[in-house]
């Protein structure tokens, strides 16, 4: 499945500076593997020793809320938008 | 703007390319990686949130103090603290804070409280009568720094007004952004200082969600969101309440303290002036107890207390206390530390005891709070009667704005006691002459 992700200033050092890119992957942990592959150093930035979501990071398939979902399984239908967010924010 | 990272053993030689008075860098809450001062608010290793360094004035507390006293009768009494050059007081600005601590004997009578013991902090006079002019009295200063024109937010409601009207006296042009279905009394209080004002649809983490977002887009270029890009700033804003409470009791920590939590940043800023204020040597060191206070319908981070999680789970908020309404509250994790690391707790109420609190509060101490501190008040009512609050302390329980801000929530059950001729006998008729 083809998804574009959106990329927060904060990881665009490891994209170029792009704030969009393409990656493939059925569900959000494909996408995040496949975006390792063509950005290195970007996955430890979303994912914690354990390989888990950080706890700062909201990721949206679309405008719904992995946590919402099946978080790292959540499927990523071709033609999604994916959203990396900075938690951090509000209030 | 390039994050630049420095090294922490650098970051103690590097002047700050900005007049932020003893603010000296930010860290990382979560990871204590340490950047320069600057617009960015989420750690690049991490995403953790970054928090103000500073270099506190170090010296004889007693010379502070004093120092502190004869300050004006607003929040820049406190500015050698603070993240703001030192001649803020000159600069164009709402000057919120100071605001009373009511000792509520009579509320305290009510629900159980010892006599002398109970404290309300009314922060309903402030200028645009919520705490949030003290949050945004602070980013107004970094945005200034930063040379930012437009100030934005993704406001519950009362940021929108405390935005525009700060923005208006500060000389910026603001643009702020809510969701659709606000109470009308904080459209109107948003909307009358001139700036835009969008609605979203959605709720309000939609609304955050779109502005994180639009940061991030050359069509948010140069913007000063408060809450986002200058968070760190605008967050420091909360830490007066601290202080306040402190002096106004006689430079000494209340034993227990009850803070509302929306994203939670309030009551970990909170805590955080506490601290300082012991690190200076203001007040003495002693024990402080720290309850979070929810709404039933968005009780995210009340939920994860009582599970005993330190992660919290999302939820879709349905309920009146709208300015509390996050279900994705950025600093939820760090209220559950907080709470369980002073050996307080995360409490809700539902609706119907927030109306109920909100009329108790207004009957028992002429205070007309609005939903936020209905769930204060009914949440510290809830654990008095509980056993978890101990009436014997001292307690604080903070009103973070006015009724007038939420008046559906007790137009209902606030009509005429009677409608009647105005003649003595109909008067005398309808049992009132007593």
């Amino acid at each position: 499945m083809a998804v574009n992700v959106r990329i927060p200033t904060i990881l665009r050092t490891y994209t170029g500076g792009q704030a969009e890119v393409a990656a493939e992957g059925a569900t959000l942990a494909e996408v995040i593997a496949d975006l390792e592959k063509n950005h290195t150093g970007i996955a430890a930035r979303v994912l914690d020793d354990q390989g888990k979501l950080r706890r700062f990071v909201n990721v949206y398939v679309n405008d719904d809320d992995v946590r919402f979902e099946q978080g790292l399984e959540t499927a990523t239908p071709d033609g999604a938008g994916v959203s990396i967010i900075p938690a951090v924010a509000g209030g | 703007m390039a994050v630049q990272t420095v090294a922490p053993a650098a970051a103690d030689n590097a002047a700050p390319a900005v007049d932020l008075g003893p603010a000296s860098g930010l860290s990382c809450r979560e990871c204590g990686e340490v950047f320069a001062l600057g617009p960015i608010f989420a750690c690049e290793l991490c995403f953790g949130p970054l928090e103000v360094a500073y270099d506190l004035p170090a010296g004889d507390p007693e010379e502070l103090r004093k120092r502190i006293e004869a300050g004006p009768a607003n929040i820049w009494r406190y500015a050698p603290l603070l993240p703001v050059p030192a001649d803020v007081a000159e600069k164009p600005n709402l000057n919120p804070g100071w605001t009373p601590l009511v000792k509520a004997d009579n509320l305290a009578r009510e629900i159980g409280v010892a006599p002398g013991r109970l404290f309300v902090k009314d922060d309903s006079g402030n200028p645009t009568h919520s705490f949030k002019d003290r949050v945004v009295a602070q980013a107004i200063e970094a945005a200034r720094a930063f040379g930012f024109t437009t100030l934005s937010c993704s406001s519950t409601g009362n940021l929108a007004g405390a935005v525009g009207a700060a923005a208006a006296r500060a000389g910026f042009r603001s643009c702020v952004f809510i969701p659709h279905d606000l109470e009308q009394g904080k459209v109107v209080m948003a909307g009358v200082y001139g700036g835009d004002l969008v609605a979203i649809e959605g709720n309000y983490d939609d609304v955050n969600r779109f502005c994180s977002e639009l940061i991030g887009d050359p069509l948010g270029e140069g913007w000063g969101f408060v809450n986002v890009n200058l968070r760190p700033y605008y967050g420091e804003g909360s830490k007066t309440l601290a202080y306040e409470i402190c002096e106004q009791l006689g430079w000494v920590i209340p034993d227990q303290l009850v803070i509302p939590i929306a994203s939670g940043s309030q009551l970990t800023k909170i805590d955080k002036g506490l601290q300082e204020l012991i690190k200076l040597g203001l007040v003495e060191d002693k024990p402080y107890k720290i309850f979070g206070a929810q709404a039933e319908g968005c009780s995210p981070v009340s939920a994860a207390f009582k599970a005993g999680h330190d992660v919290v789970r999302p939820q879709k908020p349905n309920t009146i206390a709208k300015s509390l309404a996050i279900g994705n509250p950025a600093d939820g994790p760090y209220v559950l530390d907080i709470a369980r690391r002073t050996g307080g707790a995360v409490e809700d109420v539902n609706d119907e005891q927030i109306v109920d609190a909100i009329k108790l509060l207004a009957r028992t101490e002429g205070v007309f709070a609005e939903t936020a501190g209905g769930v204060t008040v009914g949440v510290t009512r809830k654990l008095v009667e509980a056993g978890v609050i101990d009436p014997n302390l001292t307690t604080v329980v903070l009103n973070t704005g006015d009724g007038l801000k939420t008046l559906d929530a007790v137009a209902d059950s606030s009509q005429a006691t009677a409608t009647i001729r105005p003649s003595l006998d109909a008067f005398r008729d309808a049992g009132l002459a007593h």
